[in-house]
């Protein structure tokens, strides 16, 4: 198991030096470089000021000295320093933001593995029932729903009409004010919003998934020889057919990864919350681009340990993935 | 060739009969026609002019006159809705375009050459879906002078790993077929054997890929418009009706919600349409992986 995580280990590190092979490609695309845009309100600025500052950050040299010299500040995580009024350094700004995203994350991702399984299970076991087909019609409707859209609505219904939800933020502004309690009850409630809108949007994709793995260990022969030797039906559906089917929805898990992630971006920026998203958004508008770049080879890569994380798990519970790969390999 | 012309009619009419019978696809493909319809007569089908203020009527509600209600400088919102399918429609179908374009290449090299080539185009692959695509989407646009080429274009570009992966897969399993191994041993070069005599039979997947690739598009073209970094103004644009309406949800919620949706309505049928095309394509496809790879892009 040790070589197997250690193999997935080793794999990884060319996807790494490609993240920021990438990122650095990036920022080649600009035409006549990141600084560019200053010509355009040029009425004030010093004609200097490009050259000046191409010369500051290297970007009067060859390419691949940039990204030698780039690559060589990245690996002790120096992405440099922002570009805002206050230039932070660039890993301070994203240590800020970081921890935010990653709870929003890991509590959503939490919820709708916890929706989809049941859901999924319910409908494959009732093949084409009521709630089967009640549960498809959402699945479909959830595929099509722009998150953004949604969370508009919901914002509208819930924090302007009915004023049960605060609509932005993550507390509210008499928050230093209030008791401990109180204080986890505003949290919790602006949490209420943002994360009920990915559920919905991301509980379609998992639970079809997890409806259609299920449907195809149910007809597997040892599902069959579970029954005939007399077990009850919820030991045969709970313990041998979603054992086996819940082995590719760790796959899926992990590959969704990114997108949910990526949804940050625009549910963020929608709730005001102070999370990698927002902060890419407003780098962008600022065209703060050490920010920009550290954001995409620090968001890349934790989607790459995320995924490798998953790996190992499927590893962990499925010996057929371990040997398999040892003999591919 | 494997299928004759004869033989290509009958599946024609086999593909038809099963698909015909799968309502909810029908009402998706009749419901994506009239949106093709509705956007090519736009200009005839709206009553006002999409772009044209009217400071006597900002922000009114649906009325007679202005059926959906009118936006924050008084323009009527159902004229933009009709011109803003336009938008959508042709970013959906280029950015699609040149996703599979380049899908369908890398796909094809890969599956047939195998070995280094493979390794190399799917190592691209896992390093592409490596990135969550809204922070390279709005990495690269940080750049880049926005224009609806510059959408198109990378929207496509970073859209074009699911349908790799299916290329591929098929071209692994049609490369040892008999026809296959039967052309090239009477000569017939790699480009030849890939597009006369694979790519054909691996068009199923493609097809699938292509219809669902288009709701793909639009949606995430709506998500860059919303944070105004899509298509830019005064274009109507689905996403930047949205983008008016989110500083205006408390006193006018038409803004917010009809153009989103008509999003919902037009992916809604795509994704119908594009499911029922794949059941009636090849029963084999239906449990396969060919959603699951797609819907991952979003």
């Amino acid at each position: 198991m040790a070589l197997f995580a250690l193999r997935r280990l080793v794999l990884a590190i060319p996807l790494l030096i490609g993240i920021t092979f990438i990122s650095f490609l990036v920022i080649q695309l600009a035409p006549g470089g990141p600084f560019d845009y200053l010509r355009t309100d040029s009425t004030s600025q010093d004609p200097k000021l490009i050259e000046r500052l191409n010369k500051e950050y290297g970007l009067d040299q060859p390419t691949y000295v940039q990204y030698w010299r780039w690559l060589n500040r990245i690996v002790f995580l120096d992405f440099g320093r922002s570009f805002q009024p206050d230039s932070k350094p660039v890993m301070t700004k994203i240590g800020e933001r970081l921890p935010i995203t990653l709870l929003l994350n890991l509590v959503q991702m939490f919820i709708i593995v916890a929706l989809a399984i049941p859901i999924g299970v319910t409908s494959a076991t009732r093949q084409y029932s009521l709630f089967d087909k009640v549960t498809t019609v959402f699945v479909f409707v959830g595929f099509a729903t722009p998150d953004f859209w949604l969370a508009l609505l919901l914002m509208i219904l819930f924090g302007v009409q009915l004023d049960w939800l605060p609509i932005s933020g993550l507390r509210s502004l008499n928050y230093e004010y209030m008791s401990f309690w109180q204080q986890q009850r505003d949290f919790l409630s602006h949490l209420v919003l943002p994360v009920s809108v990915v559920v919905f949007t991301g509980l379609a994709g998992l639970s079809r998934y997890m409806r259609q793995s299920m449907l195809e260990v149910i007809r597997q022969d040892y599902v069959q020889t579970a029954r005939a030797k007399g077990l009850p039906e919820p030991v045969v559906i709970g313990k041998h057919a979603l054992r086996n089917a819940l082995l590719p929805v760790v796959t899926i898990l992990g590959l969704s990864l990114p997108s949910l992630i990526g949804g940050s971006v625009i549910i963020e920026s929608i709730f005001a919350i102070p999370g990698m998203g927002q902060l890419m958004v407003q780098s962008v508008f600022s065209r703060d681009y050490p920010v920009i770049m550290g954001n995409l080879v620090i968001v890349a890569t934790l989607t790459l340990l995320a995924n490798l994380l998953a790996d190992i798990a499927y590893g962990l519970v499925d010996p057929r993935i371990r040997f398999a790969s040892r003999r591919r390999r | 060739m494997l299928a004759s012309p004869r033989a290509r009619r009958g599946e024609i009419r086999q593909f038809w009969r099963t698909f015909s019978r799968n309502q909810l696809a029908l009402c998706g493909g009749v419901v994506v026609g009239l949106l093709v319809a509705i956007a090519i007569l736009a200009p005839a089908l709206s009553p006002w002019n999409p772009d044209k203020p009217d400071t006597k009527r900002i922000l009114e509600g649906p009325s007679a006159k202005h059926w959906l209600g009118t936006d924050q400088i008084g323009r009527d919102v159902l004229s933009r809705l009709l011109y803003g399918s336009r938008i959508s429609l042709a970013v959906g179908f280029v950015s699609m375009g040149i996703a599979v374009l380049i899908g369908i290449l890398l796909g094809a090299m890969a599956g047939y050459h195998g070995g280094i080539v493979d390794a190399f185009v799917m190592r691209l692959v896992d390093l592409m879906l490596v990135f969550p695509r809204f922070f390279l989407l709005l990495a690269v646009l940080a750049f880049l002078k926005p224009s609806i080429w510059t959408i198109m274009a990378v929207i496509g570009l970073t859209g074009w790993m699911g349908v790799t992966r299916l290329v591929r897969a098929e071209f692994l399993t049609l490369r040892e077929r008999e026809f296959v191994i039967w052309s090239e041993s009477i000569g017939a070069g790699a480009v030849r054997v890939i597009f006369k005599h694979i790519l054909p039979n691996a068009i199923a997947p493609v097809l699938v890929a292509m219809t669902l690739g288009i709701p793909a598009a639009i949606l995430t073209e709506s998500g860059l418009s919303f944070l105004g970094l899509g298509v830019q103004p005064p274009y109507a644009t689905w996403g930047n009706i949205l983008n008016d309406g989110k500083e205006l949800i408390t006193y006018a919620w038409w803004l917010t919600l009809y153009p989103g949706l008509a999003i919902l309505i037009t992916v809604l049928s795509y994704n119908l349409l594009g499911e029922g095309i794949r059941d009636a394509l090849d029963p084999r496809l239906r449990q396969s992986t060919v959603g699951r790879v797609l819907r991952l892009g979003r």
